[in-house]
């Protein structure tokens, strides 16, 4: 059967990412090595992009908190690129061997986070499914409820990108696209957006 | 008991009834963090005071909070411990996602230093 499917965004997405004086971008091949593997150099990604971050943010104090600005910024980028990644994996389908990829970009007092990978359709959807629920809910009442499903381990929680959204306060915005060549397959792109 | 590997290390002390971890734990999936969860429930049998000491817990992935979620419902369920967790204010996962917790177990104890 085929299915139709169109262009699609939500949330806080942005057509155009206003220009950066500073940007990384991490492409990671689609490999045959084992995904334990694979697995282990996504977190080592993650803690580098923490770190070349955390660079350009002077040391100073944080109101209210014992963790200094550059270790803040650390920490919470390194938290955000791992989760971004571990779930560009969990949801990429393996089978059209095409990449996934992270790009930062660095603005005055915000980061933009950019990650791309391929899904099958029905991930697609299930997906979008779960966005509609995430931004018609109201947000403490929703982390409570998949914490609680997270808990009982009764389906998929996302308590990844809740933790992101509650825990960090960023901002998120998702565009799915038809891949001409593979009628089954979207190209998914999520952006994240923390205040920094 | 005991899980050791490069990236981290989780014990069971019995004498203060505390499980202590360290490093950086991002394991992939729940499936993964099955061995840590049975190291939790077999350190928390017949135990009317148990901690969890996370201040040496650099990192820790979402599975991961899930799993300790997963874990303090098991206390939940069981009705007579009290659960305490030590966290470290200098860690900022912990001062972020550590207090959620406590929406699964109102009487859960968080003690940061």
């Amino acid at each position: 059967m085929t299915q139709t499917f169109t262009t699609q965004t939500f949330g806080a997405f942005l057509d155009e990412i206003p220009a950066s004086d500073e940007y990384l971008t991490l492409h990671f091949s689609p490999s045959s090595a084992p995904r334990k593997h694979r697995w282990h150099n996504y977190g080592l990604s993650a803690d580098f992009l923490g770190d070349y971050f955390a660079a350009f943010f002077p040391g100073d104090e944080v109101p209210n908190s014992k963790i200094n600005r550059r270790d803040t910024v650390k920490a919470a980028v390194s938290y955000i690129a791992n989760e971004l990644l571990e779930n560009a994996v969990k949801y990429s389908d393996e089978a059209v061997n095409l990449p996934i990829s992270i790009t930062l970009y660095l603005y005055e007092q915000r980061i933009i986070f950019q990650v791309t990978n391929h899904a099958s359709l029905s991930t697609v959807q299930d997906y979008q499914q779960f966005i509609q629920s995430l931004i018609t809910s109201d947000p403490d009442d929703f982390y409570t409820r998949q914490l609680e499903k997270a808990a009982l381990g009764t389906g998929a929680s996302n308590i990844g990108l809740l933790t992101m959204m509650n825990d960090y306060s960023a901002r998120f915005g998702w565009r799915f696209q038809p891949l001409e060549t593979r009628p089954n397959t979207c190209w998914v792109t999520v952006m994240a957006h923390l205040d920094v | 008991m005991e899980i050791k590997t490069d990236d981290y290390s989780i014990w069971h002390d019995p004498e203060s009834s505390t499980v202590f971890f360290r490093g950086f734990l991002r394991l992939d999936g729940m499936e993964e963090y099955e061995p840590v969860m049975h190291l939790l429930i077999n350190a928390l049998e017949r135990s009317a005071n148990f901690h969890l000491n996370l201040r040496d817990l650099e990192f820790l992935n979402s599975s991961g909070i899930s799993m300790l979620s997963m874990f303090v419902v098991k206390v939940r369920e069981r009705g007579n411990v009290q659960l305490t967790l030590q966290g470290s204010d200098k860690i900022l996962w912990q001062t972020k996602s550590l207090k959620n917790l406590q929406r699964l177990m109102p009487s859960l104890t968080l003690e940061f230093i």
